[in-house]
């Protein structure tokens, strides 16, 4: 199934989006210093694969993810002013300021939100898939994470119980290549064997595939089909979705009085290979995108710089938000700490 | 009504109850198939489910189908098994409500046997709720006799909070008064289990008994002990222990749980804040010796507190005269 032309503009649209917002978050660091504080992970690079994974659900259907999470209520339809707010801690935030940027989450879309803690959240996903099999209307959990949660105990038994009670959930690894700052060759046994990483399927009897996650259309045509497969009660399926985060890890860490910034990314800053981020940037998946839409004709550039003009005022609005949003009442910390 | 009932009955009849009355109840575990849960094949294999030996799959799906809304209670079988999960005990269901500004809830509940002092050694036996007592989020019920057993999981499978459900292995088969029906015991409130005016003694799980044990010795020696019951330890009734110290005006804390990682430790605490007036003695704690448990018989029994430590530490604080602080 080729999704329509309408469907591909939205998924365009929403890739840029996302772009926008990480954009704004890392030149916070420098335009707002001191603004964002703690931990930031950015999700520039793995659009395609985010935006191609979400538009494989349907009302009902929830998704749950790591501390790299901003893209993913981004592409489910959350006000990007409310998670902006959130990241620069305001009354405004999504989470009221409680969670940040590690820690966004929205019920209301079914965005279960995510743990910050590597793989931890696997066996939340397959829980809400669990929760769903018990509802019986075909909903279906995607659970993303990253390769280096692959080598988590959390992810083996989750995958393994998943499998054995039929769950409908998908497994969406984003793999970035690094954990962290290891290249996954040097902490994977698939990897360092030539192997994909999706193998680890086979050890679970459940269908693996490796994809070029920088294509949201081989992306969303092969989460749609897993989606499917889940839907009619055949299990869970393993999608390794080979993505280049475009960003360092995270933020520098550093204690306070030290200004935060986004330092060089891993290939250049630890490994050297500075070709190989070179060709990771000119092979960014939303000019790719863009590109590809203009030349089948489904986007005209004016249409395309519409887009990315819409996003950018939609950013500068988020960040003007959050900019305005009050800190929360100090004594508000103990709000929430049971239901 | 009121009959007898063995303390496991009595908290597997408050879980029969609670699945009965909301299908969103769930029971899954490595044993919920075995003989003991017999009663509970009526709820289908979908709602009562047996896991494989996965402690963080199984906390973490729970979680999950919280989060989806559903009340999963996992049966964990041993508080230590929980260790390889602790990350999923102290680290996720409990935060998820604050980190997102109070829009998810994850009720789960988490039943553990602890503190089995029968010869099961070193890894098996120990009472490890000073591990997470402190973690906010987290509720922690500690029953002691069987209507607590019964009136405490009824409310933990209702709270909209992760709650750590620990009985006492040592007093599964202790028989006692329980309610039918619905019988729901209050978190964060204190039992009296046996009111007394010289000498307040606090203690949780199988060492109440052993202080209730070693009250009536003393009470033949003319001491009379008051035994408190905090029931569950998160949230923790400090009021009424401190009430009670202010009548009495002296202090025992009786704990299985190692001493730095004990119940008692916190009590004595909060004591000391808000109550030290009181005191008319030195607070004495009777906790386990920070220690492994042994295998063999006599250095088990060394370690733990029982009827004679606690009898003998009710007498010192009882023998210092007023004033002598």
């Amino acid at each position: 199934m080729t999704l329509d032309t309408g469907h591909q503009i939205t998924m365009y649209r929403q890739m840029v989006r996302i772009r926008e917002f990480e954009e704004r978050v890392k030149r916070t660091f420098t335009d707002h210093p001191g603004v964002i504080r703690g931990h930031t992970h950015l999700a520039d690079g793995a659009e395609a694969s985010i935006v191609g994974s979400i538009a494989a659900m349907r009302p009902g259907d929830q998704a749950i993810a790591t501390y790299r999470c901003h893209g993913y209520p981004i592409a489910l339809g959350s006000d990007t002013s409310a998670l902006m707010a959130e990241i620069y801690g305001r009354v405004g935030g999504i989470c009221g300021g409680y969670g940040g940027s590690m820690h966004l989450a929205d019920i209301a879309r079914g965005f279960l939100g995510t743990s910050a803690i590597v793989a931890q959240n696997i066996p939340q996903g397959a829980g809400a898939a669990y929760a769903a099999q018990l509802r019986g209307r075909g909903d279906v959990v995607l659970t993303f994470f990253g390769d280096g949660a692959t080598k988590q105990g959390a992810f083996h038994e989750s995958l393994n119980v998943a499998a054995l009670w039929r769950l409908p959930v998908v497994f969406i690894m984003e793999n970035n290549s690094f954990s962290v700052t290891v290249r996954t060759e040097e902490e994977d046994a698939n990897a360092a064997a030539g192997e994909p990483l999706a193998t680890k399927a086979k050890a679970y009897s459940m269908p693996g595939t490796t994809i070029d996650g920088g294509d949201p259309l081989v992306v969303q045509q092969t989460v749609a089909d897993a989606v499917a497969r889940a839907r009619a009660g055949d299990g869970p399926t393993l999608i390794e979705s080979l993505v280049y985060r475009l960003s360092a890890h995270g933020n520098s860490i550093a204690p306070p009085g030290v200004p935060l910034h986004y330092p060089e990314h891993e290939a250049v800053a630890i490994y050297g290979a500075v070709e190989e981020y070179e060709a990771a940037k000119r092979g960014d998946p939303v000019p790719r995108f863009r590109a590809r839409l203009i030349e089948s004709g489904v986007l005209t550039g004016d249409q395309a710089g519409a887009i990315v003009d819409e996003a950018q005022a939609e950013m500068q609005a988020a960040v003007d938000f959050a900019l305005n949003s009050p800190l929360p009442e100090p004594a508000a910390a103990l709000n929430h700490v049971y239901a | 009504m009121t009959r007898e009932l063995p303390y496991v009955a009595a908290m597997n009849e408050a879980l029969h109850l609670e699945m009965t009355r909301d299908e969103d109840v769930l029971l899954i575990g490595q044993t919920v198939g075995e003989e003991h849960y017999e009663s509970f094949k009526e709820f289908g294999s979908a709602r009562v489910r047996v896991t494989p030996i996965s402690e963080t799959a199984e906390i973490g799906m729970a979680t999950g189908a919280a989060l989806a809304g559903k009340r999963p209670v996992v049966d964990a079988t041993m508080a230590e098994f929980l260790l390889v999960a602790m990350g999923q005990v102290v680290n996720e269901a409990n935060r998820v409500h604050y980190m997102t500004g109070g829009q998810l809830r994850a009720p789960i509940v988490i039943k553990a046997g602890y503190g089995f002092a029968a010869g099961w050694a070193g890894q098996h036996t120990s009472a490890p709720y000073g591990m997470v007592m402190g973690v906010p989020g987290l509720k922690v019920a500690l029953p002691s006799t069987p209507a607590d057993a019964k009136g405490l999981m009824a409310t933990a499978v209702r709270d909209d909070n992760p709650v750590l459900y620990l009985h006492h292995f040592l007093l599964l088969l202790e028989r006692g008064p329980v309610p039918e029906g619905e019988y729901l015991v209050p978190f964060g409130v204190a039992d009296i289990k046996r009111p007394g005016s010289d000498v307040t003694v606090v203690a949780t799980g199988w060492t109440v008994h052993r202080a209730l044990a070693a009250a009536e010795r003393l009470s033949d020696e003319g001491i009379d002990v008051e035994v408190i019951d905090p029931r569950t330890i998160a949230p923790l009734d400090v009021e009424t222990i401190l009430a009670s110290v202010a009548r009495t005006g002296r202090l025992v804390l009786v704990d299985q749980a190692t001493r730095h990682a004990s119940v008692s430790a916190v009590i004595a605490g909060e004591v000391a804040e808000h109550g030290l007036s009181s005191l008319r003695a030195p607070v004495v704690q009777v906790t386990a010796l920070d220690t492994t448990l042994a295998y063999s018989q006599p250095m088990e029994e060394y370690v733990l507190p029982d009827e004679g430590k606690i009898a003998a530490a009710v007498r010192q604080v009882a023998g210092v005269k007023a004033g002598a602080m």
